[in-house]
């Protein structure tokens, strides 16, 4: 069972370019059509929770799965599956860059990976902005419009800028401000 | 050696912390990483850090775990970079454990919703942060095709919602014809100084 999750979550880890929320439906394909080990619902309590959850969704979601399939020891095969080849894959593709970074192409290919890479981080970025803004990533209404998070992020945004906060800190209190408003 | 260890204890927990507060994906993992990283300990530069946060995520896997083996290879090398990972996959491994039993009381509570609702805007700022600041770096090298491709690539993703993988392809792709474009370009230009000379 451990190995079947540990190479199972390899081919999700392998296959998900993109991060994030690219392995979901991944993940929902191999566990809940494929193999049959979750329900439906299930699986969608468990997006809800890693959400909620820190660390990284693809981390969480494999992590839990795991969990549920396996115990502690389902949850560590299925996690180390998942982020295996990621993290060998950009440690050799960083040292393939490196060394060859005096030639022309690469360093032209490199300079436009970054310029796409930080296009697609704004769009992350943009995503969490309508989540946190409108409470959907959707079109945006007005009307639903939450104006104490537009506060929260101006109050937060003004703090990097100006002072250049501490970002944990400023993780921590603005929780607690949240926390504090719903009790309100 | 003594040096190294200690740097490789300043991963471990550094990783650790920035693991325990990732809310709303793994991608505020990379203003975290430029703070605590770039910023406070002057271990790398900002171009290296977008640089690694391309390499990431042209790399299968969580971008947040890439990235966290990418500085810590970085740091200290092959020993740092496997610490980094560990310690990144450790938090949710410990939380997900405990929140696992208490499931339903935990998805349910109102004030949890809230707080996470809460560090949600503050995760947001952080990246909306991150953002302006490196499009300057990128707008400060003065190419065109740089500077319009980082737009581009935000709204094929946001609004068409195009596939990361192909964006980042169509990227190399552009790249490509762009090097080769500017090659033939510079022959032409030889040849052309060397017919007057004849």
């Amino acid at each position: 069972m451990l190995i079947t999750l540990f190479f199972l979550f390899v081919r999700i880890g392998l296959l998900s370019i993109g991060g994030g929320y690219a392995i979901i439906p991944m993940i929902q394909t191999e566990i809940v059509k494929n193999q049959g080990w979750l329900s439906e619902q299930a699986f969608t309590d468990i997006i809800a929770i890693s959400q909620m959850t820190p660390g990284p969704l693809a981390v969480n979601t494999s992590t839990f799965v795991g969990m549920r399939m396996a115990g502690v020891a389902g949850a560590v095969a299925a996690t180390a599956g998942c982020v295996i080849c990621g993290i060998v894959i950009s440690l050799s593709l960083y040292r393939f860059f490196q060394r060859h970074r005096d030639s022309k192409i690469i360093f032209e290919l490199l300079c436009g990976l970054k310029s796409a890479s930080l296009g697609l981080i704004a769009s992350a970025a943009g995503t969490i902005l309508l989540l946190t803004f409108f409470g959907s990533d959707g079109l945006p209404v007005l009307s639903q419009l939450d104006l104490p998070a537009v506060l929260l992020f101006s109050g937060t945004f003004f703090c990097l800028r100006k002072f250049r906060a501490n970002p944990i800190l400023l993780m921590t209190l603005c929780g607690a401000a949240g926390g504090l408003l719903s009790l309100i | 050696m003594p040096k190294k260890w200690k740097l490789c204890a300043w991963l471990f927990g550094i990783n650790f912390f920035l693991s325990a507060f990732t809310f709303g994906g793994g991608y505020v993992v990379v203003p975290m990483v430029r703070k605590y990283f770039v910023r406070k300990k002057e271990l790398f530069s900002e171009e290296e850090l977008v640089e690694m946060a391309a390499t990431a995520q042209s790399s299968p896997g969580a971008i947040a775990i890439n990235l966290s083996a990418l500085a810590g290879y970085r740091t200290a090398g092959a020993a740092g970079a496997a610490v980094s990972c560990v310690s990144a996959v450790l938090p949710p491994l410990l939380i997900l454990s405990a929140v696992s039993v208490w499931y339903d009381a935990f998805a349910s509570n109102p004030v949890v919703s809230a707080v996470l609702a809460g560090m949600q805007a503050g995760a947001a700022a952080l990246m909306v942060d991150y953002v302006v600041d490196m499009y300057r770096i990128i707008t400060g090298e003065h190419s065109r095709f740089l500077t319009l491709l980082a737009p581009a690539c935000f709204a094929a993703n946001f609004i068409f919602e195009i596939g990361a993988v192909w964006i980042l392809l169509f990227s190399c792709a552009l790249c490509l014809l762009r090097t080769w474009g500017r090659n033939i370009r510079a022959q032409k230009m030889k040849k052309e100084e060397k017919i007057p000379k004849c």
